[in-house]
């Protein structure tokens, strides 16, 4: 892949003649014997290239490959020989969405469970990632060893991290309940956190101490762009800190946060690390997350094609929510 | 290091607000890895005992055992160049394409976008058998060796972050005022002259965040890294997976193994984390 | 420049084609290429205290091979979190390994893929006869009426470990024998933050694997003879009851157990907060935990009732490894060999002593290695009273299924909701519901 970077890079060294300059004509150095203006048109394109063939060779094709198993009857008795299974035609998506039968609705339920658990856990990392990043926009004493106190969570391996959330969970010897109950004596009995309702929470707190400093991360260096002067002149119009960050702060964001809720959103939403290991292979009700769903219903029980399926109507449920969501944020851009 | 707002003396409430979240974010980062420190020190048999604030009977022999129950320094060794290499790779690549999507209107500029980023909308789990058999194939067919081998960990992990690289840095290279590389053009650079003399220099912060996430995409990533690497190329995050074995599971150890690993990465955010706060206010006042 | 974009888009295209018209069809055997008949590949389990020990205990045992018949063999030693998707890969692929161990309860799942290579006579007697090998290990290793699709290479079985102070203490004499009496030195037991009997309520396959010896002494089969899953019958419905009473009805388990997923129950019986354990070969961990070999001791499960015969004289599953052929090997007679030499009389008593499990070739079950007093009520128990989990291609499933119902009938009955016949039967008609219809 690297090969395709160089040439790129080599004509950045090349004195290009420039847009406004094309009427001129052929640049001395020019290789490339194309109109300047077409080579202008072709640049992004060009640019883009390499990003385009590794997306294509590592997720596309393998993505229409899971589109065209959706279609299959890929059981155990076909994986060792792809070709020979028979097509079911929409049978796997007619099974994953008669929501009156087993499967069906238990999927609609995960669905659902998913939905609430990724709006509560977007919505806290970004909280928090936010509150963090304005509160240290200034300069305090500690404030660069906070900063990398901050990006721990994200620093330690996923396995371990988690196992250790199970341990501070767990009903009779975990941390948690020794605060609570021992300590504060906020509940009357031990409250189990990793099987039953309570599960939900659970994950969401895991899910919440991992993906907040990532969070952190984006906004503090989208901070970095806001120019100072901005700043300068709300002072001057007598705006308290407060107001600085309402008025400024918040919507110089903006762009940032476009981006960012977009990924927290699809990284939470598909999330399979987390619950995986905080609950195996069998998630309880409460936190059954569409990902370790899909993962059973291909994975566990072998039958690619139907998880396929339902991959491919997670995949364009997304889709949906993405297009909607890039339109309604960028609208609100052109408005404001 | 400028402060970025006024230097007006910020008032009490404000700093208070801020000693109270910062401590109460502080305590919710660093309580898992209390909970590890403890646990790390205490010999198996205690591990799952019943929490304590303060154990007894501490011992430093799981930080000698981890060595050798799992090949940890290997493991640790392929991390570093698969999250590094893929780190490397993702971030060159997703410069060039965000410039493109920063600076440019052109056609199919949407389409490429949300094409770009469909790509994390599909399980992980099911595209890695397709991608398995791809490589495999990939690997008859040209006898580049991608399956068992770090490179082909290397591709697959780029790609992972490259997505959310290309918009994040899209995102960062829309808030650098188009004015300063018009100027730059105006003096005379190429497109790719004022990426690499304005733009770039302009968004160091970004560049480093797309970096430390490109990095701990690689680094923490486990279903793939299950599948396609073997005895010499396993990763960490994997690796670390050694440590429960048939007989027993070695948490202490697990723990100890996860903080060491971890030492060298925190200390190079704490290194980076000054040029997170670089940027526009340093490199591009002309 | 651009003749090395050209061909790189024209290899990209190549390949490509490559992989959507070969779909499945790899070749050889090896990533790197190992195509000579001198050399295998080999996926071993872990099995020993680490991946490193394994590698260590093997080694010597490869060299030795490899003096004997001049194959090297390539050796890697695979945890069991990869082990499966690593085989579901290489089935998927044809690029694998040329011998490896499977979970013998994976057997008829993996047998349907058709990745391994089937024992057919011929096989068999090229690795010294049917007849050497446990009876009840030979039943874990592919459905009935088919040629097996691995042979045993090391087995155990369930026994039930009892801590003997306590049970001195609380004036036992001797270790339970049905589960009434388990129940009522249960209730003795029990008592100042201490319990009868520690249960793994999270894990699922320990879940499945205690339903199915509930099952079978009730005379419940979870699947019938066509291979359609029963889980609903009166009997399996009073099996499952059976095992969750513990902690909703007989209170002899403590209620947290149910979250248990990670052999805490084991840290519990090794530290004493439980008097009981059903475990398959403790002794290791045990001693990891700080528990002597003296402090313990080990008996057979439980029946329903004392001198239970025929079907229902069942205490355990079959538990165990097995040693199976990749059929995309290019070097059947050198893996047909290495078979033969892993279960050999001197290899199985080599690896099994150092694994602590015991051989499932009978010559070497006679080594004094295995008559330890905890061996031996493991190997009588494997020998006479263990019978395998159902031989069905759906048997990943059925541990899905069953053991989340399981765990989710623990979580109501440690939550203090009430758990009764009919709570029972719903949730386990839910799990068949989730069986795949074939």
């Amino acid at each position: 892949m690297t090969a395709t970077v160089p040439p790129v890079r080599h004509s950045s060294k090349t004195p290009s003649p420039g847009g406004r300059r094309a009427a001129g004509g052929r640049t001395p150095l020019s290789r490339l014997r194309l109109p300047a203006r077409l080579r202008r048109a072709s640049l992004p394109y060009v640019l883009l290239l390499p990003a385009l063939a590794l997306e294509l060779l590592i997720h596309l094709v393998p993505m229409v490959v899971g589109v065209v198993m959706s279609f299959k009857e890929l059981t155990q008795f076909f994986i060792s020989d792809w070709s020979a299974a028979p097509w079911k035609g929409l049978d796997n998506y007619r099974v994953a969405v008669d929501f009156n039968a087993p499967v069906g609705e238990d999927l609609l339920k995960s669905f659902l469970v998913t939905c609430e658990f990724t709006v509560l856990a977007v919505g806290l990392s970004w909280l928090f990632g936010t509150a963090a990043a304005i509160l240290m926009q200034d300069a305090f004493r500690g404030r660069g060893l906070l900063r990398a106190v901050f990006l721990v969570p994200y620093a330690l391996p996923v396995y371990a991290a988690v196992i250790t959330w199970s341990f501070m969970f767990q009903r009779d010897t975990g941390m948690i309940n020794h605060v609570i109950h021992d300590q504060l004596h906020l509940t009357d009995g031990r409250p189990f956190w990793l099987i039953g309702d309570n599960s939900f929470f659970a994950l969401v707190t895991v899910s919440v101490w991992r993906q907040w400093p990532f969070a952190f991360l984006c906004l503090m260096a989208g901070l970095q762009n806001i120019p100072r002067e901005l700043y300068e002149a709300a002072a001057m119009d007598g705006a308290g800190i407060w107001q600085q960050i309402r008025r400024i702060t918040l919507p110089s964001l903006r762009p940032v946060n476009q981006v960012l809720v977009l990924v927290l959103f699809l990284w939470t939403f598909n999330d399979f690390n987390t619950p995986y290991v905080l609950f195996g292979r069998a998630a309880p009700d409460a936190a059954d997350l569409i990902s370790i769903h899909i993962y059973q219903s291909s994975f566990v029980t072998w039958n690619f094609g139907s998880g396929s399926a339902m991959s491919v109507l997670l995949l364009l449920f997304l889709l949906v929510v993405t297009v909607l969501y890039l339109l309604a944020t960028s609208l609100r851009r052109k408005d404001a | 290091m400028p402060d970025a707002r006024s230097p007006m003396a910020a008032p009490r409430s404000f700093v208070w607000t801020r000693r109270i979240v910062l401590t109460v974010l502080t305590a919710f980062a660093l309580a898992p890895v209390f909970v590890m420190v403890v646990s790390s020190l205490k010999p198996l048999q205690d591990v799952q005992g019943p929490f304590r604030w303060f154990p007894s009977g501490f011992t430093l022999r799981p930080y000698a055992d981890i060595w050798h129950t799992v090949p940890l320094a290997r493991y640790f060794v392929n991390s570093l160049l698969v999250a590094g290499g893929a780190t490397l790779c993702s971030v060159a690549v997703a410069i060039f394409a965000a410039y493109a999507v920063s600076r440019y209107d052109f056609k199919g500029r949407r389409f490429f976008s949300v094409t770009i980023l469909s790509t994390q909308m599909f399980p992980g789990i099911l595209f890695l058998l397709p991608l398995f058999l791809i490589f495999v194939n990939l690997g008859n067919a040209t006898g580049i060796a991608l399956y068992g081998s770090r490179g082909g960990l290397i591709l697959t992990y780029l790609t992972f972050s490259l997505p959310f690289s290309i918009w994040m840095l899209a995102g960062y290279f829309d808030s650098i005022p188009r004015d300063l590389d018009e100027a730059a053009m105006v003096d005379g650079c190429g497109p790719l002259g004022a990426l690499f003399r304005v733009v770039v220099p302009a968004a160091v912060p970004g560049i480093v965040a797309v970096c430390v996430y490109a990095f701990m995409t690689a680094w923490g990533e486990v279903l793939f890294a299950s599948v396609m690497t073997n005895d010499t190329t396993r990763t960490l995050a994997v690796g670390l997976q050694g440590y429960a074995t048939q007989t027993d599971v070695y948490w202490n150890q697990v723990m100890a193994a996860s903080l060491v690993v971890s030492v060298p990465v925190v200390a190079g955010f704490l290194l980076l984390q000054r040029y997170l706060v670089a940027g526009l206010t340093a490199g591009a006042v002309k | 420049m651009h003749i090395t974009r050209t061909t790189a888009a024209a290899t990209l295209a190549a390949a490509l084609i490559a992989s959507a018209t070969a779909c499945g069809g790899g070749s050889s055997t090896d990533g790197s290429g190992n195509g000579s008949p001198k050399e295998l590949t080999y996926w071993a389990s872990n099995q020993g205290a680490s991946l490193e020990a394994d590698k260590a205990t093997l080694t010597p045992e490869l060299e030795k091979f490899e003096k004997q018949t001049g194959i090297k063999v390539k050796l890697e030693v695979i945890p069991w979190s990869d082990l499966l998707n690593r085989i579901l890969a290489a089935a998927t692929s044809g690029q694998g390994p040329d011998v490896l161990n499977i979970g013998n309860t994976w057997s008829a799942s993996l047998q349907a893929t058709g990745a391994l290579r089937p024992f057919d006579a011929k096989a068999f007697d090229a690795i010294g006869g049917k007849d050497r090998f446990v009876s009840s290990a030979l039943g874990a290793t592919g459905a009935e009426g088919k040629d097996p699709a691995a042979v045993p290479l090391y087995s155990l079985a369930y026994g039930l470990y009892y801590n003997k102070k306590m049970f001195a203490d609380a004036g036992i004499a001797n270790p339970p024998a049905t589960w009434d009496e388990l129940v009522a030195d249960g209730k003795k037991l029990t008592k100042g933050g201490k319990y009868g009997l520690a249960v793994e309520g999270g894990n699922l396959s320990e879940n499945v694997h205690h339903a199915f010896v509930f099952g079978k002494q009730h005379g419940a089969d979870f699947f019938d003879a066509s291979g359609k899953p029963t889980f609903t019958t009166p009997e399996a419905v009073t099996a499952v009851k059976q095992y969750i009473d513990f902690i909703a009805k007989d209170k002899i388990t403590a209620p947290g157990n149910a979250e248990y997923a990670a052999n805490q129950s084991v840290a519990d019986f090794a530290t004493g907060k439980a008097a009981m354990l059903l475990w398959q070969a403790a002794g290791s961990s045990l001693k990891s935990h700080g528990m002597k070999p003296e402090d313990y001791g080990v008996a057979q499960v439980p029946f329903q009732t004392a001198g239970a015969s025929g079907d229902t004289a069942v205490n355990s599953m079959v538990a165990g490894i097995n040693l199976a052929v990749f059929k995309k090997t290019d070097n059947v007679d050198g893996a047909l060999k290495f078979v033969k030499f892993m279960t050999s009389d001197d290899e199985q008593k080599l690896l099994n002593g150092t694994y602590g499990s015991l051989p499932p070739v009978k010559a070497a079950q006679s080594d004094p290695a295995f008559a330890t007093p905890d061996l031996k009520v493991l190997a009588d128990a494997l020998a006479n009273s263990a019978a395998p989990l159902p031989q069905v291609a759906n048997e990943s499933q059925f541990e899905t299924a069953v053991g989340t119902a399981m765990k989710d009938l623990f979580a109501d009955a440690a939550a203090g909701k009430p758990v009764t016949t009919e709570s029972v039967k719903a949730a386990l008609e839910k799990a068949q519901q989730q069986m795949p219809a074939s």
